[in-house]
């Protein structure tokens, strides 16, 4: 028996990302490390206001592209563009400054700085940034109640529980009201009602702010926090889960 | 879900009428099935007859049914036996997964396509029920625990699956192994 043409190949490759409501667009981006592969031809379109989730089993370049998204790293080849600007031309003073100016970032182990107090950690996006230390704590503040950590601002890293320290990460990757947050397995190091805490508080400071989040996580519970999800895998990323619900 | 037991369970709590049991059945228990009347009174008029529960006279008043029930010794016994029982872990041995990526790879499909439709429709379904715990009352979180768990553990064998696809391909592609526990 004759099958129809196409009834096997429903399932084609996603199409090309939609570059005019994306706040993020990367297109054909490749990155290796040495002689190693980590993204082979990624694209992948971020929508302002909705929280991706990167999900991909481990060493299959979604951190990789995490941080070439975020102008951490520069690709061998491809165009990464932010609000329509190229960010993969950019030279790293230009990038630098993209970071402070729009990006946040949480990573998995808070990386707290150990010397300073939560209430510093905060907001040190802000000094950073050029704020004064009355006017950036003073901002740094609220997020504390905000994120019911009240009573630890002047905690050191050492002093604080694993939930804790990524509830400060986490007011610091925000605090400079940025328009993307790259959360890289944010509830990585917690338990699940840890972790669960985290997200709740994360997701709900977004919503708040019109914060876009970019989320790298390998736990489906986490991912489930997200608007949609794209699957990296090999290197390239699989927008077909996505597109499969629409 | 057993409904008798489940009755049983509540009338253990406090005597009821049947429509206050149908209202904490459904409440905790009925989320995607509330239980219709008939069967409320059905269960319980089964109940009664076989002496796990008492009707009392019927009481003055507007409703279908305003007879309040109360559970006898018997059915307090049964309930607790029940409740103390563990339940039986099912192996989920073969399951419709198991079976379409089988019959895919037999058939020489790709497998892969369908594994990641698969996880598509698991992850909102996980989305769905973050939200209910979002939203909910810690009761529905615990309802809505359940079911992340189990899909989150389905979504583990389909990564697993799928990082072994070209290996099951081989195998499914050769002779079927033999059936356990007996000849043809």
């Amino acid at each position: 028996m004759t099958r129809p043409a196409g009834a096997v190949g429903a399932f084609g490759r996603s199409p090309a990302p939609d570059p005019v409501d994306s706040l993020i667009e990367a297109r054909g981006v490749v990155r290796s490390f040495g002689e190693t592969p980590a993204l082979r031809g990624a694209s992948v379109s971020v929508t302002a206001g909705e929280i991706l989730a990167v999900m991909g089993p481990s060493g299959s370049g979604k951190s990789t592209l995490l941080h070439c998204l975020a102008g951490i790293l520069t690709p061998d080849s491809g165009e990464i563009r932010f609000d329509g600007r190229r960010i993969d031309t950019m030279g790293e003073a230009e990038r630098s400054a993209l970071r402070r100016d729009h990006f946040g970032f949480v990573f998995q182990f808070g990386q707290l700085v150990p010397e300073l107090t939560a209430e510093e950690n905060v907001a040190l996006p802000l000094l950073l940034a050029g704020a004064r230390r009355a006017a950036a704590l003073g901002q740094a503040r609220p997020w504390f109640a905000t994120l019911g950590l009240d009573g630890l601002e002047q905690r050191r890293s050492g002093e604080l529980s694993g939930g804790q320290a990524q509830r400060v990460a986490l007011a610091r990757g925000l605090v400079a009201s940025p328009r993307v947050l790259f959360a890289d397995e944010p509830t990585g190091s917690l338990d699940s009602l840890a972790g669960e805490q985290v997200m709740n508080l994360l997701t709900a400071a977004v919503r708040d702010q019109g914060t876009t989040v970019v989320l790298v996580t390998h736990e489906p519970r986490v991912a489930a926090y997200a608007d949609r999800e794209v699957i990296v895998r090999d290197g390239t990323v699989n927008t077909l889960a996505a597109r499969a619900m629409s | 879900m057993s409904v008798p037991l489940t009755l049983l369970g509540l009338l253990e709590r406090e005597p009821s009428h049947g429509y206050e049991l149908k209202h904490d059945y459904d409440a905790y228990f009925g989320r995607d099935k509330p239980l219709p009347f008939g069967q409320v009174y059905s269960t319980l008029g089964r109940l009664a007859r076989d002496g796990k529960v008492i009707a009392g006279e019927a009481e003055p008043g507007a409703g279908p049914d305003r007879k309040r029930y109360v559970i006898t010794e018997a059915g307090a016994t049964e309930f607790e036996t029940w409740l103390a029982e563990p339940v039986t872990p099912e192996p989920h041995l073969q399951t419709v997964l198991f079976a379409k990526v089988v019959l895919a790879l037999m058939l020489g499909r790709g497998a892969e396509q369908y594994l990641d439709t698969q996880r598509a429709a698991h992850l909102q379904r996980m989305r769905e029920l973050t939200g209910l715990k979002r939203n909910g009352a810690l009761v529905d979180a615990l309802l809505a625990d359940h079911g992340l768990f189990h899909l989150e553990a389905d979504l583990r064998w389909i990564d697993m699956t799928a990082a072994r696809l070209d290996a099951l391909a081989r195998e499914v592609g050769g002779p079927a192994p033999e059936a356990p526990g007996g000849s043809r």
